[in-house]
């Protein structure tokens, strides 16, 4: 480890010293969406790599949630074309983790039902989808009674049924939108290390949008950071740090480095205003 | 705690010490307030084996029917305008309009459409329930969590699996409210409907006719009996909406 992150002291890596070229799954070309005549992205490009974990952060109303949102086809886009590994959306399964887990979760069923409701839009059989959900639940190693509704669990507990929900599908992109922002710091560490857990057992690709850089960088193989409206990509360094990570990772130099670099450009696209 | 739940029979206990009260002091002539007991006497005769018994069971019947034609015509339409703002939004001043006038204006259109019939009573009581109830519908379709409808799309839900598996159980604490409040509406529709077009019974014609007959005793016997429909009416929907929509404000 020591070498390594000596070698990368610098946090951050440009696209030159990377050893090869990422596989990209999601591609992004000429993306424009304005709201109420004022432009968001304009002619906006972006390539998401295949199987990693990407965090989105950026100053304050930049378009964060606007950019997965229009990724996920939540809001449509005014131009542009996303592409999933050449596919259009409708061919694509993806997964959304909101927010707003209160607002998400379908308070009249079970956490359970929950869960198995994609599949169920899927037209899975009963016997399928009861598979599907148990093998989710014993690979994830989750201890909470689903057979309770979604307001007699806690946040954390709510949150983490969301994450299964979008993950039951097998999805090929999972999208999460500051998912644990409503959360108090306890569990958000712990959510965090549940996150990472799926995200290493799965190694699906994984855009988080985060207003928390600590979190960002912790989590991500890349972090995007984003400039003000109409947002550009201000940086979009490598997180060449080891995984598991730990409470250690959050004192490594390279860490506290790479966190400071992000800060900076954050700082500096802040104060353009 | 137990002694908790005993606190709303201070308020009754306190009414009929007023009532005593009152009559002891003769604030009002006797054979206008008889006094507790001889009105609690008339309640218990007549609603055991009683005329009065079979005018209350009558007054749910119409209530009953009003309000179950006020849901089956207002929730499907209810929910059909409100999954389509552009629409609700179109009727909307009509709706509210004849929302906001007296259904007892409408008693006398209605008796020359419909007679002087047990119909007329049923129809105008749901005509008044149905505005209410639909009233209420929409805006929980139309206000259902924007969040839930999109979790649905995201996760592949066809605009047509949006509606019913998503809409219409966010909309169902607001269709309670709606059929509440429909329900009671209904019933003072039915009451006052009873009391002067042409009745033979039910609990509007008891009231009347006793106090025409100045039978006071049986006069409150039969407002308390009217009371109790209408508290027991508004409670036994609580209760459903506790069954059926157990996250409500949750």
């Amino acid at each position: 480890m020591g070498q390594a992150a000596t070698a990368k002291a610098s946090g951050a890596t440009d696209r030159s010293e990377r050893p090869a070229a990422e596989p990209v799954h999601i591609t992004i070309r000429g993306l424009t969406k304005c709201f109420q005549g004022a432009p968001v992205y304009d002619n906006f490009d972006l390539d998401v790599p295949r199987g990693r974990f990407v965090s989105v952060f950026g100053p304050n109303g930049c378009g964060k949630s606007t950019l997965i949102n229009l990724i996920a086809g939540l809001i449509p886009a005014d131009a542009g074309t996303i592409l999933f590994g050449g596919k259009p959306l409708r061919e694509t399964k993806i997964g959304y983790v909101f927010q707003n887990y209160r607002e998400a979760l379908f308070p009249w069923m079970s956490a359970w039902k929950n869960i198995e409701y994609p599949l169920k839009i899927a037209k899975m059989d009963a016997a399928e989808r009861a598979r599907r959900v148990d093998r989710l639940v014993a690979h994830l190693g989750v201890k909470i009674d689903l057979t309770r509704y979604p307001y007699e669990l806690s946040g954390g507990q709510q949150q983490l049924v969301s994450i299964m929900r979008a993950l039951v599908v097998d999805p090929e992109v999972l999208f999460l939108d500051e998912p644990f922002s409503a959360l108090d710091y306890e569990m958000t560490l712990f959510m965090r290390d549940q996150l990472q857990r799926v995200f290493n057992e799965t190694r699906t690709t994984m855009v988080l949008v985060s207003h928390d850089l600590e979190e960002a960088v912790y989590l991500a193989d890349r972090v995007l950071l984003l400039s003000r409206r109409p947002a550009t990509i201000a940086a979009f360094p490598d997180v060449l740090l080891p995984r598991p990570r730990s409470d250690e990772t959050l004192s490594d130099p390279a860490y506290v480095h790479l966190k400071g670099h992000c800060l900076e450009i954050f700082q500096r696209e802040v104060r353009k205003a | 705690m137990k002694r908790e739940s005993l606190l709303p029979l201070v308020g009754v206990a306190g009414l009929i010490v007023v009532w005593y009260l009152a009559v002891w002091a003769r604030v009002v002539d006797p054979v206008l307030l008889p006094p507790p007991e001889a009105a609690f006497a008339a309640l218990v005769k007549g609603m055991a084996g009683g005329k009065l018994g079979y005018d209350f069971w009558r007054t749910v019947e119409r209530t009953a029917y009003a309000t179950a034609i006020a849901a089956v015509i207002a929730i499907p339409i209810g929910v059909a305008l409100g999954s389509n703002e552009r629409i609700y939004r179109s009727v909307e001043f009509v709706i509210d309009f004849f929302r906001s006038t007296p259904a007892s204006a409408m008693f006398p259109l209605f008796l020359v459409i419909f007679g002087v019939g047990d119909l007329t009573k049923i129809l105008v009581a749901a005509f008044g329930a149905a505005l209410v109830i639909l009233f209420n519908v929409a805006y929980g379709v139309m206000n259902a969590r924007k969040t839930r409808l999109l979790a649905a799309k995201v996760m592949g839900a066809t605009r047509f699996r949006v509606l019913t598996d998503v809409m219409l159980l966010e909309s169902l604490p607001q269709t309670f409210v709606g059929l509440r409040n429909g329900v009671s509406l209904a019933l003072v529709i039915v009451v006052v409907a009873e009391m002067f077009i042409g009745s033979t019974d039910g609990l509007g014609q008891r009231v009347f006719e006793a106090q025409q007959l100045f039978e006071m005793p049986d006069m409150y016997a039969a407002i308390f009996a009217a009371g109790a429909l209408g508290y027991g009416l508004n409670l036994l929907f609580l209760l459903m909406e506790k069954r059926f929509v157990h996250w409500s404000g949750k």
